[in-house]
């Protein structure tokens, strides 16, 4: 979809396509885009990357009994996602909240570094929020046979419900299971990329001088609106995983 | 000519399959209204479930985006 996306550029009305931010180019010249080319992803993910260790480390590094700014912020950061661990997937779910941190303070610093004029969103390509959520997919399903072997295949065979509905439900269970990568990485993707292209377009609007106060007030609002959405996807995306995680530690309904 | 027509069709598919949209708006809105009536009744017991809420909502957004999926399939794949 990057590649194709400034097709329409010339014969639209706009200046410029609200898709071509998404564009993944070089950061050193123009050659062609390989596996190992330096570009604008890789420089938004370092700084992505940069910034939850300056924010968790730094930030906490002088343990003061009076928190500054970054220590407060760290400690509610951990302190939430310690929380929402422990009341979705239970006590013993406990023992995997590193991953399910790694994976929120990661989406949550690139959905606002994103919100940066002249950023690029790292996670609004299917391709980067593809492989976390694959990861936690199979982690998740790993997960659940180490733990109990063959049992875990009760999570599609819901004991609470009439005998003549089990198998039924059991088709519908095995489906919702298997398009879980789908829709848990694509909900992120999507709310991202809509987001922007939505700024963009309004961004367009801007440059037609009868509707461009409306156009900048629309961007001021929509502006604020995807500051909410890109924590509240990052919450999201931490709290399904939460969900499987419980589904994988308790399979039985 | 023929090129024309099927990339005709794939745009007015795309914009068909906008219309899924509305539905996981109409279930986010239902979610979060019946959420706050409840809350309102027995706002002690709320907080505790503000993170199911949140489930819902991405459970019912969830078919949405899968129509939002569709149309960016019709428009840049097809």
């Amino acid at each position: 979809m990057t590649t194709e996306s400034n097709s329409g550029a010339s014969e639209g009305g706009l200046v410029f396509h609200p898709m071509d931010q998404f564009k993944v180019t070089p950061l050193f010249g123009d050659g062609p885009v390989g596996i190992f080319t330096v570009t604008n992803v890789t420089f938004w993910m370092g700084a992505t990357l940069l910034c939850i260790v300056l924010l968790l480390v730094l930030g906490t590094s002088r343990r003061a009994l009076i928190p500054t700014r970054f220590q407060s912020i760290a400690e509610l950061a951990y302190g939430l996602i310690f929380k929402m661990v422990e009341d979705v997937s239970g006590k013993d779910g406990v023992k995997y909240f590193p991953l399910v941190m790694t994976l929120f303070m990661f989406i949550v610093f690139s959905n606002f570094l994103g919100l940066l004029p002249m950023a690029f969103t790292t996670t609004s390509h299917i391709a980067v929020t593809a492989v976390l959520a694959m990861g936690v997919f199979l982690f998740v399903t790993i997960l659940g046979f180490i733990k109990h072997g063959f049992g875990f295949l009760s999570v599609f065979w819901i004991g609470s419900a009439p005998l003549v509905l089990r198998p039924v439900l059991a088709l519908i269970e095995i489906i919702s299971y298997f398009v879980r990568p789908l829709s848990h990485s694509i909900r992120l993707a999507g709310n991202m990329m809509a987001g922007h292209a939505v700024i963009k377009v309004f961004a367009g609007f801007a440059a037609i001088a009868a509707i461009s106060p409306f156009s900048i007030v629309a961007i001021t609002a929509i502006y604020a609106l995807e500051v909410l959405v890109a924590f509240i996807q990052a919450y999201v995306f931490a709290i399904l995983t939460c969900v499987y995680l419980k589904d994988a530690l308790h399979p039985h309904h | 000519m023929e090129g024309d027509i099927v990339q005709m069709g794939a745009y007015i598919g795309a914009g068909l399959a906008c219309t899924g949209m509305g539905g996981a708006a109409v279930g986010v809105g239902l979610v979060v209204g019946n959420f706050l009536s409840g809350a309102l009744r027995n706002p002690s017991a709320a907080a505790g479930q503000t993170a199911t809420m949140f489930i819902g909502i991405a459970f019912a957004e969830a078919l949405g985006i899968f129509s939002f999926l569709v149309a960016l399939l019709l428009m840049f794949a097809v």
